[in-house]
């Protein structure tokens, strides 16, 4: 069943200390107000899909038809939006808030991002070739590629030829980081390892496509409505145990009150009083 | 401060440990936890603090050079390490430079480290 991913915005890297003496290198990812902003649905779309927004935008800098389509779903306008097909099952209303219990620790998943620009790179750089000798006449052209083909014939370079290019700024995904902590309240991810693209870029983050979905992932997502739920749930279950416990002893303190007066009451009436007094107490137990 | 430097400094704080003000030059006796198939046992290993680097936060690390059996070891340490047991300082080196590499090239008398004599703790 494909849930939906989230969008993140990367803050930076760090590393972790484990208790057996263990560093993890892993990736900051945090998820600001990230809310559904509208649902693609088989009759209107011919697919299914929920639109994700992130990030705040200021309002005179979103242009007004992006204005109309926040308005629309009544969110706040949005810094990033993303869609993600979801199984029709999975479709979350528009407006619900999703939180970092989305993953939980040691599931795995796949980040993508768009890399780090390096421009125009050159072969050694860009596709890990070679390049020349240092020396015995090589002038000039010490990172340069080879040749880039035969003679006459074919007489022309084979389409996709490794040469010189522009390099980065394009989207990239990391396949398989383990998530190694969550921490709900400041909704931050900590992946294992690196992540694609600049600190402050975003990325969008999903179950891992080459291992099987774990059993406890929450469907269709982690929502903040959910939680405050499912808190607000516990809470009335713990007060209403409290309450409980609180008649419960209450009830055994009168109970045992009346079977000390009783007790009293009945020795100051008989003179066996032993007898008397055991037989009231097992009557009142 | 960033949220980065802030989630490094709960980590320092959660791990709660006693770094003793050290620099290079500063001999010390380093308590290194090392597990042999289900026990644990600490390992000490003392020699001259060569460098620190990365500052005393979580990535903080330091490298200790002593000479074993006659050949030079050095190991790199991390600050924050949940392996270190306890980090002592023996002695107190009067030394010029930060990074003490050139001890590398020295054996003997010409590696010597001179001791401080009046040492003040820095506030």
């Amino acid at each position: 069943m494909l849930r939906s991913g989230v969008i993140a915005k990367k803050v930076g890297m760090t590393r972790l200390f484990m208790e057996d003496g263990r560093q993890i290198p892993v990736t900051v990812l945090q998820l600001e107000n990230l809310q559904v902003v509208a649902q693609r649905t088989v009759e209107k779309d011919g697919y299914t899909a929920v639109q994700l927004g992130a990030g705040a935008a200021k309002v005179k800098r979103v242009s007004k038809a992006m204005r109309g389509h926040f308005s629309a779903a009544s969110v706040e306008p949005k810094r990033k939006v993303a869609e993600f097909r979801v199984a029709p099952e999975n479709m979350i209303p528009v407006g619900e808030e999703i939180i970092a219990a989305h993953y939980f620790e040691g599931q795995f998943v796949d980040v993508s991002g768009t890399s780090i620009g390096k421009g125009f790179a050159g072969v050694m750089k860009r596709h890990n070739f070679g390049g020349l000798r240092a020396s015995h006449g090589v002038s000039v052209s010490h990172r340069s590629h080879g040749s880039v083909g035969q003679c006459q014939d074919p007489g022309r370079i084979f389409k996709g030829k490794k040469m010189a290019g522009h390099m980065g700024s394009a989207r990239v995904t990391t396949q398989n980081l383990q998530v190694v902590k969550t921490d709900i309240d400041r909704g931050l991810i900590l992946v294992k390892g690196a992540v694609p693209g600049n600190k402050g870029g975003w990325v969008t983050i999903k179950d891992a496509v080459k291992k099987a979905v774990p059993e406890n992932v929450i469907y269709p997502a982690a929502l903040k409505s959910a939680a405050a739920a499912a808190r607000q749930a516990a809470d009335e279950a713990a007060a209403q145990a409290a309450a409980e416990e609180a008649a419960a002893a209450k009830a055994a303190a009168e109970a045992e009150q009346a079977a000390l007066d009783a007790a009293e009451a009945e020795a100051a009436n008989a003179t066996p009083a032993d007898d008397a007094a055991e037989g009231g107490e097992n009557n009142e137990g | 401060m960033d949220l980065i430097a802030q989630l490094e400094a709960e980590q320092v704080a959660a791990l709660g440990k006693e770094i003793p003000d050290f620099k290079p030059g500063d001999t010390i006796r380093v308590g290194f936890k090392v597990t042999e198939g289900t026990r644990t046992r600490v390992q000490n290993y003392e020699g001259v603090c060569i460098s620190r680097k990365h500052g005393s936060g979580i990535a903080g690390s330091f490298t200790v050079r002593k000479i074993s059996f006659g050949e030079g070891v050095e190991r790199v340490f991390p600050l924050h390490s949940t392996n270190i047991d306890s980090i002592t300082v023996v002695r107190r080196g009067r030394v010029r430079r930060a990074k003490l590499y050139y001890l590398r090239a020295r054996r003997g008398k010409s590696a010597r480290i001179a001791e401080v004599a009046n040492y003040k703790a820095k506030e």
